[in-house]
C-alpha cells in the first residue's frame, strides 16, 4: 500500500518536473509521451488507499493517524522528540508519531487537491477560464510544497535505519520500537521466551 | 461536534484534509487574481521565470525530443510568389526592423507581460517576394518539419506579425524558438510558430499542428478557443 502510493507519487513528481520545470521540459521534450504517464499516475494515486480500506488493520492505522492526543502536541513542541532513557522513549508515542500523522494528513489532502485540480486541467471544457487559471495556480504552487514535504519525508526516513528496515520488511526490532514508539510497544504481545542459555 | 474524544484524541488528521480541500477550492476560485499579483510582484526579478513558471515565466510545451538547428539556416519564402528566395540571418538583419511589445498569452492560461520582439514585419517580406493574385493564405513550416501554422493573407499583412530574430533585445534563444520564429501579436501563442524555416504563400488556409489537435485556426486572444482573456 505505502510502496504503491510512493511509486505513483514519485512518478507524478518526476514527470511533473519533466513537463513543468523549463530546463527539464526543453531537455526531455516528448510531451505527448510524458503527459499521459503523469495523468494516469495521478488518477491511480488514490487507488492503493481505496483498496487498503478493505483491510481492518489498514482502517485501524488510518484511525490512529487521524487522532491527535495531548501527547502529540507535546511531541511537536518538544525539542527532544527522540530522547531515550534506559532504552525507552521519553515521550509516550504510539504506532505513529505526530510528525507521521501530519505527513499522512498533508499527503492525503494534497493528493485530493492535486487530483481535483489536475482533473480540471485534463478536462477543461466545463470550467470557466478563471477557474482553469485558478486550478493551474493551485496545481503549480501545491506541487512545490509537495516536492519539499516529500524530500523532507525521505530525509527523515533515510536517516533512520530502524524505520527503513520496518518499511522494507514489515517488521521492526523491539528495542527500536521501545525507543521510538514506546506506547505502541506496550500493546504488542511480549516476545516469546528465549531459549535458556 | 468538535468534542475531543478523551480516549482517542481529536480528529486533527481529518480536519487537516478537509481544511486543505477548502483551501484548494478557494485557490481555484481566486487563483487567477492571485496569480496576476504574483506575476506582477516577481516581474522585476529577471530570470526567475526561467526557473519557475509559477512566478510568471514562459512554459515550454515541446512535443519533440531535440531540435537541431541547421548550421547555415535560411528562411525560404516561396509558393505563390513572383520572386521566391531564401534569407540568411544576416540578410534578415539588414532589412528594416520592426519592434513590437505585447503580453504573450498562452491558450492554456498563462501570460507573460510586456515581451519585446524585434524582426522583419511579415508584410515587408511578402511585398519583397511579390504575392500572386491567386494567394489567399500563408503557411509556415518549422525547420524540423514537425510544426506548421497558417494565417489568412489579410492576417499575415498585419504590421504586428513578425519574423522575429530578437526577444527582449537579445537573439531569440533556441528554447524560445530561435534563431528565427514567427510572432503573431494578436493571437494565442501557438500561432507564433517556433524554429521558422519556410514561409509558403498558398491558395487556402491549412490547419496547423495545434489546430489538428482541436485549437481554433483564427486564434484571436480573447475571441477564440472559448476564452475571454484581455486582447493583447
Amino acid at each position: 500500500m505505502h510502496h504503491a502510493t510512493a511509486l505513483l507519487m514519485l512518478a507524478c513528481l518526476i514527470t511533473a518536473t519533466m513537463l513543468y520545470i523549463p530546463a527539464f521540459a526543453t531537455m526531455v521534450g516528448h510531451r505527448e509521451i510524458i503527459k499521459p504517464v503523469h495523468i494516469y499516475c495521478g488518477l491511480l494515486l488514490p487507488v492503493p488507499t481505496l483498496l487498503g480500506l478493505a483491510s481492518r488493520a489498514f482502517r485501524r492505522d488510518l484511525g490512529a493517524l487521524n487522532r491527535f492526543s495531548a501527547q502529540d502536541g507535546h511531541w511537536l513542541r518538544s525539542g527532544q522528540r527522540r530522547a531515550v532513557v534506559d532504552g525507552r522513549g521519553v515521550i509516550p508515542v504510539g504506532k505513529f508519531n505526530a510528525g507521521q500523522k501530519l505527513n499522512a494528513a498533508f499527503t492525503a489532502g494534497a493528493a485530493l487537491v492535486m487530483l481535483g485540480t489536475g482533473a480540471m486541467l485534463t478536462w477543461p471544457d466545463p470550467w470557466p477560464d478563471r477557474w482553469r487559471t485558478g486550478a493551474t495556480f493551485v496545481h503549480d504552487w501545491l506541487f512545490l510544497v509537495i516536492a519539499v514535504v516529500t524530500v523532507g519525508h525521505l530525509w527523515e526516513a533515510l536517516r533512520d535505519p530502524g524505520a527503513l528496515r520496518g518499511m522494507a520488511t514489515g517488521h521492526v526490532t523491539r528495542p527500536w520500537a521501545t525507543r521510538h514508539h514506546p506506547t505502541w510497544t506496550d500493546t504488542q504481545p511480549p516476545p516469546p521466551p528465549s531459549d535458556p542459555p | 461536534m468538535g468534542g475531543v474524544d478523551e480516549e482517542r484524541g481529536a480528529p486533527v488528521g481529518r480536519r487537516i484534509v478537509l481544511g486543505m480541500l477548502g483551501l484548494g477550492a478557494a485557490g481555484v476560485a481566486v487563483g487567477a487574481s492571485l496569480q496576476r499579483e504574483v506575476t506582477r510582484a516577481f516581474s522585476p526579478v529577471s530570470g526567475i521565470g526561467d526557473v519557475l513558471p509559477a512566478v510568471g515565466g514562459f512554459r515550454f510545451y515541446s512535443v519533440v525530443g531535440t531540435v537541431h538547428t541547421p548550421r547555415d539556416l535560411k528562411v525560404r519564402v516561396d509558393g505563390l510568389v513572383a520572386r521566391p528566395r531564401a534569407y540568411s540571418l544576416a540578410e534578415l538583419a539588414r532589412l528594416p526592423q520592426t519592434k513590437v511589445q505585447r503580453d504573450f498569452q498562452c491558450v492554456t492560461g498563462w501570460r507573460v507581460p510586456h515581451v519585446e520582439w524585434t524582426g522583419v514585419a511579415l508584410p515587408d517580406l511578402l511585398d519583397a517576394a511579390g504575392v500572386s493574385p491567386r494567394a489567399r493564405a500563408v503557411r509556415f513550416h518549422s525547420f524540423d518539419g514537425v510544426y506548421t501554422e497558417s494565417l489568412t493573407l489579410e492576417q499575415a499583412r498585419r504590421r504586428d506579425v513578425l519574423v522575429a530574430t530578437a526577444m527582449e533585445g537579445k537573439p531569440v534563444s533556441h528554447d524560445h524558438g530561435g534563431p528565427v520564429r514567427l510572432f503573431v501579436a494578436p493571437m494565442y501563442g501557438y500561432k507564433s510558430l517556433k524554429w521558422l524555416g519556410r514561409i509558403e504563400v498558398t491558395e487556402t488556409v491549412h490547419p496547423g499542428y495545434w489546430e489538428d489537435r482541436g485549437y481554433d485556426v483564427d486564434a484571436w486572444v480573447g475571441h477564440s478557443n472559448g476564452r475571454d482573456d484581455a486582447p493583447t
